[in-house]
């Protein structure tokens, strides 16, 4: 942290993470009046009734699902994971910034981490969230998921635990958790705080019962310390494993294009390379709507940015290793996998994908560019659809054509899955609606610790 | 005065500095039974009031170790005497297959561990604690800094431990009611 007051006093050589002249009162009150205070609107209510109508429309179209069973989507064999597992895997990539900026960040000591952290860890909620659905549904029989966890049951069987498939069972459900626990004791002295400030009887009486009755003792902030230290170091090789764990239902089978060791890293990278573009998305309008561009500086967007430089070119080497695999393995089946992605029937996706993924997002190295919001807005989009794009190179080109040209096929989505697909994006964002209009989207405590007013005078 | 309805005596400091400054001279001072309280964490203030250690890291600990030896032994009584599945002539105990299982167990456990035993530690939730009673203490998750002098402290009386902190500078000071 002090580190970062020097950056304040040399503001002009880099630009600080939090803008001169706020006391702990103007920041609370900065950041809580946008819940409490804050007349809710018009815009708001728009834009929360657009994605809760989208959010109807996934419920459409997952009962419509229910009903008629995934006939609807444009699954067949050989191509058996179709949208459902291309959406999950990417809503899963984009749920590892948050984790990333609140646990990984925070053991590094990067204080500029403590205003974006909060809907970060929003953002990967709600982005696991939309991912879960996924698998669920596409197990056919949803209703009957609940046999993924080892339970006694009268039918005295267990799950089979060398699967990849259970692996992940386990991997996404301890993410949520963990996530869901980091996000809620990182709010607890702002429901606090939130408690103390609100006029509203019922406000307080929520946040009142939410926050605990947390009343800022030193010796609970001791505990608190080491609890929230300890979640992140625990977080920390988590959010490494949830994708590394995701890569194995792919790595572990042996279709071609499926079956490297490469998998593991690049799919951590790719997925925080996502994650990264998610964060910018949202902050980049959200700071401009509720004016905090002083909490969410231009130094914000500039790290975001180069994080997303630096793990794209993981993803660009990932992209790399496969091709030289393909044909340095001297396996014909790998080496097809590469002719097929290069000019097969797909091979305009693949060729999107690298367009978006790679070369893109190389305009990153111009400086002007990482603090121009509405550019990183646009790059952001960009690598979004690309990561999308990646997640269906791998799960659909993969299987359309593997070993026995007898078996080969085609896969088409149908209105089904993109009406789910668009779906989850409404459900997702309404959710971050509700999240910016209930809760403190920046946290409160944490900022104070950044000022100067915050340190400790030796006597 | 067995049965007293006090419960202590608070006073507000303007920085985190003079409530460290303050907390230390109190505890010097010989009072024992005290608490501070911050809006943010402050390093220096547990240390001030006589508050070295926690157990936080020790319950962690114990959960991440249940969490990971029990994820473990399911999966060896599952797939080896329980439910034995042959795949391929490969043996029961197929240890490499067990670790992810067991990892993300460790973590799950770990981490609600440390969450709701810091949670227990602190006695939280609590819906009633007597420092609200003092209205001015609803700044104290927001900008200002406070000190408790218990009334169970053996050093606490009335006047003298009110002139005690009157002597530390306070913006103000209040009996709080039990």
């Amino acid at each position: 942290m002090a580190d970062h007051r020097e950056e304040v006093a040399v503001g002009n050589l880099r630009a600080p993470v939090i803008e001169p002249g706020y006391t702990f009162g103007s920041v609370t009150d900065k950041i809580s009046s946008i819940v409490l205070t804050r007349p809710t609107s018009n815009g708001w209510f728009v834009g929360f009734g657009i994605a809760f109508l989208v959010t109807m429309m996934l419920l459409f179209s997952l009962a419509y699902l229910f009903a008629k069973g995934v006939g609807i989507w444009g699954i067949n064999i050989p191509v058996g994971w179709g949208f459902a597992i291309v959406n999950f895997v990417w809503w899963i990539g984009i749920g590892h910034a948050g984790t990333l900026i609140s646990a990984i960040l925070l053991l590094l000591r990067q204080s500029w981490r403590n205003s974006i952290n909060r809907f970060a860890e929003a953002m990967t909620l709600f982005a696991v969230a939309c991912a879960g659905i996924f698998p669920l549904v596409h197990t056919g029989r949803p209703w009957l998921a609940y046999w993924l966890f080892p339970y006694p049951n009268t039918m005295s069987y267990w799950p089979q635990f060398r699967s990849p498939l259970l692996w992940d069972v386990f991997a996404v459900s301890t993410y949520f958790t963990i996530s869901l626990l980091f996000w809620f004791i990182g709010l607890i002295p702002d429901l606090a705080t939130l408690r103390d400030r609100s006029e509203n009887h019922w406000a307080k009486i929520i946040y009142g019962t939410l926050a605990m009755g947390w009343r800022g003792s030193a010796r609970h902030w001791h505990r608190y310390e080491s609890a929230y230290l300890l979640l992140a170091g625990l977080a920390t090789p988590l959010v490494l494993s949830v994708h590394t764990v995701v890569s194995f239902d792919f790595a572990i089978a042996i279709v071609p294009g499926w079956h490297t060791t490469i998998f593991p890293p690049y799919f951590v990278a790719g997925a925080i390379y996502s994650g990264f573009a998610m964060v910018l998305m949202l902050a980049i309008p959200i700071r401009k709507i509720y004016g905090l561009e002083d909490f969410i500086t231009d130094r914000h967007l500039q790290n975001s940015a180069k994080v997303m430089l630096s793990t794209g070119w993981i993803v660009a080497y990932g992209y790399g290793i496969e091709a030289f695999m393909g044909w340095y393995s001297g396996n014909r089946y790998d080496g097809f996998t590469l002719w097929n992605r290069l000019h097969g029937p797909y091979a305009f996706l693949y060729y999107l994908l690298l367009f978006c993924n790679i070369f893109a997002p190389q305009v990153l190295w111009i400086r002007k560019l990482r603090t121009s919001p509405i550019g990183l807005f646009c790059v952001s989009l960009v690598i979004l659809v690309g990561m999308w794009l990646e997640r269906f190179v791998i799960v659909v080109m993969s299987l359309h054509r593997d070993f026995l040209t007898s078996s080969w096929g085609m896969y088409y989505p149908t209105r089904w899955d993109w009406m789910t697909y668009v779906g989850t994006i409404g459900m997702f964002l309404a959710a971050m609606f509700l999240f910016v209009r209930i809760l403190p989207m920046i946290s409160i405590f944490e900022m104070r610790t950044l000022l100067p007013e915050a340190e400790v005078k030796p006597e | 005065m067995k049965t007293t309805p006090i419960y202590g005596m608070m006073a507000e400091f303007d920085s985190a500095s003079d409530l460290v400054a303050a907390a230390r001279r109190t505890h010097e001072a010989g009072y024992k039974k005290i608490d501070a309280y911050s809006p943010f964490p402050v390093e220096e203030l547990a240390e001030a009031i006589g508050f070295h250690s926690n157990r936080v890291a020790l319950v962690t600990l114990i959960g991440a170790a249940i969490g990971g030896l029990s994820g473990y032994l399911m999966q060896y009584w599952i797939a080896t005497i329980s439910y034995p599945i042959n795949v391929g002539g490969r043996p029961y105990h197929s240890w490499p297959s067990f670790i992810v299982v067991t990892f993300e167990m460790t973590i799950l456990f770990g981490g609600i561990s440390a969450v709701f035993g810091m949670l227990a530690l602190n006695g939280l939730p609590m819906p009633y604690h007597p420092v609200f009673n003092v209205a001015r203490f609803a700044m104290a998750t927001k900008d200002r800094f406070f000190l408790i002098v218990f009334s169970t402290d053996p050093k606490y009386d009335t006047t003298g431990t009110r002139q005690f902190l009157e002597s530390l500078g306070p913006r103000s000071i209040a009996e709080v009611p039990s």
